[in-house]
């Protein structure tokens, strides 16, 4: 990627609040907004704050109204009821074109009839700029991404990969408040999508614009994200960095939702412990607990656990089934709370051992667990 | 292949019969192909040869000798020019006004939703499935009914009626294989609802509006029916032709037929070759 000098312009510099400790308002807030489709409710009452210049995604299935919530940023849904603040703005009437903020389309919606030059002048184009800066400024845009010197090309004539660095190119040159990125990359291939989720973090970085990515893919939104927003069913499930929602997640679907975790049922027995249902008391730590009593379901993620050990948790089981998954082997254990899944670093020498049927003892310190309401992923 | 054939000469002769079917099936496709062009092309061929016959009688029908006297004069028969004027006149009155109105429905239809949106989208299509004199009758009914004088106002409703139907199927077609997301783009860049229509939709949808706007006139000139219907006693140029055949059928009948047929493939041409230009090269 474009790293050269060549394009101060789009550089961290042009907001004026870009440079100062975190500003008071952030870029874009949602207040209890909800979007019903006839009968179909896709936004629940969602309340949402994005902060100046990070990298915000919106993970979530398919369907929980991500795609939504950003078409309501970007004005092309009315919310059937509460307030979207751009800054301090309150844009929630507003038409897209009278918002400070530009889409990266899944399709990328480049217009076919206008060369490369034309899409990314378009917006400058709309709002008056002088001739000069404009050819100057998509001439910077293009660098961004580096694609210079396709200026004459049609749309048609760029392959995938090219056609998404021009819809960025034409979304960044207007410098807007904020970027919505609805699965951009989720018409590359593999190889491609890894480059390029590196590649927009790292133009994110360089123009400092906050971003809002739609994203199913939570490997995705781990990657890139500062913030991440999972959302099912209409609603935030939980808000926090990546590695709070993978450390600490707050209900059964986080916790399934971003890789893999072993729930265990159980019930509250004390400020710092919890008894599993087939038996034995687990030690976790208060904050993990947060002041709930009752049933719970405790969880563990795999590569948390080790085998054999002197940690607080201790869970004795038998090997039900193994497999060599590269890095590491995968056992399923059976235990009297439950089948748990364990990751064995294959670098440690204990993992060669355990055969199928052999007896293990699954070892874990208090601060690896976790605690949600339920094993359920959806209560109801 | 040949070695088989050195190894097992006897088999040969069934190989090169079965080649002979082979090639018998594949030029006879092509055979039929062209049996089905000239069956097409003959009569236009003929119209145009005969527009350079210099006829013994009032009666174009037989070959006498070559002339070039009609293409000289190509109005030199009582009230041939005035009817060609008034066909041109209507067709491209009606074509126009259809075509603006055309497009505003496609537009409608496929972008917006609507009360009656599922009625209008039936509709369309009435004058385009209804036989023609069902169509001019019901024309011609309803303005004896409200005492129109027949002529120029009421063939052009007429022609104006029924290629609406056939400019909205065009455009709707060019607008449903188009992303909905590019207008949406371009309003996110900041492009009012107008200059979005102007700068996106519209030169995107031109092919189709082009062509809604030939077909439209290629009808307009074209018809017969509905027009005999509602004319009164004016005349466009296919009354003519059937209105002089009882009497006589002049060479410059064929004259005018050929400059509208060799109009109507130049046009033909013409939105091909612009329509490859607008496809730049290398497109996948
Ligand atoms: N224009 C629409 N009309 C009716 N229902 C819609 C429309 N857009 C979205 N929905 C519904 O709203 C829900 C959320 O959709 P969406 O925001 O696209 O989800 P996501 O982007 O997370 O996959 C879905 O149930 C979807 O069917
Ligand atoms: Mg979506």
């Amino acid at each position: 990627m474009s790293t050269s000098a060549a394009n101060p312009g789009l550089r961290a510099q042009p907001r004026d609040d870009g440079s100062r400790p975190a500003p008071a308002v952030s870029d874009v807030r949602l207040e209890r907004v909800t979007k019903r489709f006839d009968d179909v409710v896709a936004v629940d009452d969602l309340s949402l704050e994005i902060e100046h210049g990070s990298f915000f995604a919106l993970l979530g299935p398919s369907g929980c109204g991500k795609t939504t919530t950003l078409r309501m940023i970007g004005g092309f849904e009315e919310p059937t009821a509460g307030t979207i603040f751009l800054g301090e703005q309150d844009v929630t009437g507003l038409p897209p074109y009278k918002r400070d903020v530009n889409t990266v389309f899944q399709s990328y919606a480049l217009f076919p009839h206008l060369s490369i030059f034309e899409n990314v002048a378009f917006g400058l184009r709309r709002r008056g700029a002088p001739r000069g800066e404009i050819g100057r400024r998509v001439g910077e845009a293009l660098e961004l991404v580096a694609l210079g010197g396709l200026e004459k090309r049609k749309p048609r004539q760029l392959s995938g990969g090219q056609q998404q660095r021009v819809a960025l190119a034409r979304a960044l040159v207007n410098r807007p408040r904020v970027l919505l990125l609805d699965e951009p990359l989720g018409a590359l291939d593999l190889k491609l999508r890894k480059q390029m989720q590196l590649e927009l973090k790292g133009i994110q970085n360089e123009v400092a614009v906050t971003f809002v990515h739609v994203t199913h893919d939570q490997e995705e939104a781990m990657t890139m994200a500062d913030r991440i927003a999972v959302m099912n069913e209409g609603r935030v499930e939980q808000l926090g960095s990546p590695s709070e929602l993978y450390e600490r997640p707050r209900t059964a679907f986080v916790a399934g939702f971003l890789g893999v975790s072993n729930l265990l049922p159980g019930t509250v027995s004390g400020d710092a412990a919890v008894r599993l249902d087939g038996g034995g008391e687990v030690r976790v730590t208060p904050d993990a607990l947060a002041g709930r009593t009752g049933r719970v379901a405790l969880g563990i993620r795999p590569e948390k656990i080790r085998l054999g050990g002197d940690e607080a948790n201790v869970l004795e089981g038998v090997v039900e089934e193994r497999s060599y998954i590269g890095v590491a082997t995968q056992y399923i254990v059976a235990t009297p709370a439950g089948l748990v899944t364990v990751y064995s670093q294959n670098s440690e020498p204990s993992a060669a051992a355990a055969a199928v049927g052999s007896r293990m003892s699954l070892n874990w310190p208090p601060e690896a667990t976790f605690v949600v309401d339920t094993t359920q992923e959806v209560p109801k | 292949m040949t070695v088989a054939a050195e190894r097992l000469p006897l088999s040969g002769r069934s190989r090169s019969g079965a080649r002979l079917v082979a090639r018998i099936r594949h030029h006879a496709l092509t055979a039929a192909a062209l049996a089905a062009l000239v069956f097409l092309l003959l009569p236009i061929a003929v119209v145009i040869a005969f527009s350079f016959n210099d006829p013994a009688g009032r009666f174009n029908f037989t070959w006498e000798r070559f002339t070039l006297d009609n293409w000289a004069n190509p109005f030199g028969f009582p009230d041939l020019q005035g009817s060609v004027v008034l066909s041109l006149e209507i067709a491209a009155l009606s074509s126009l006004v259809a075509t603006a109105l055309g497009t505003l429905i496609a537009l409608a239809l496929a972008r917006h939703r609507f009360r009656g949106r599922a009625a209008t989208n039936l509709l369309i299509f009435l004058p385009m499935a209804a036989p023609e004199i069902v169509m001019g009758s019901s024309l011609l009914a309803l303005f004896l009914n409200y005492s129109v004088p027949l002529g120029f106002t009421t063939i052009l409703i007429a022609h104006i009626m029924f290629n609406i139907s056939f400019v909205v199927v065009t455009v709707r077609a060019r607008l449903a294989g188009q992303d909905m997301h590019l207008e949406e783009a371009a309003m996110d860049l900041f492009a009012s609802p107008w200059a979005t229509f102007l700068r996106v939709t519209l030169p995107l949808i031109a092919p189709g509006i082009l062509a809604g706007g030939l077909l439209a006139f290629a009808l307009s000139v074209d018809d017969f029916v509905i027009t005999y219907l509602v004319s009164g006693s004016d005349q466009t140029f296919p009354l003519f032709v059937w209105g002089a055949a009882r009497v006589a059928v002049p060479p410059q009948i064929n004259v005018i037929g050929t400059i509208i047929f060799v109009a109507a493939v130049a046009l033909m041409v013409a939105n091909v070759l612009w329509q490859l230009r607008r496809t730049p090269k290398g497109a996948q």
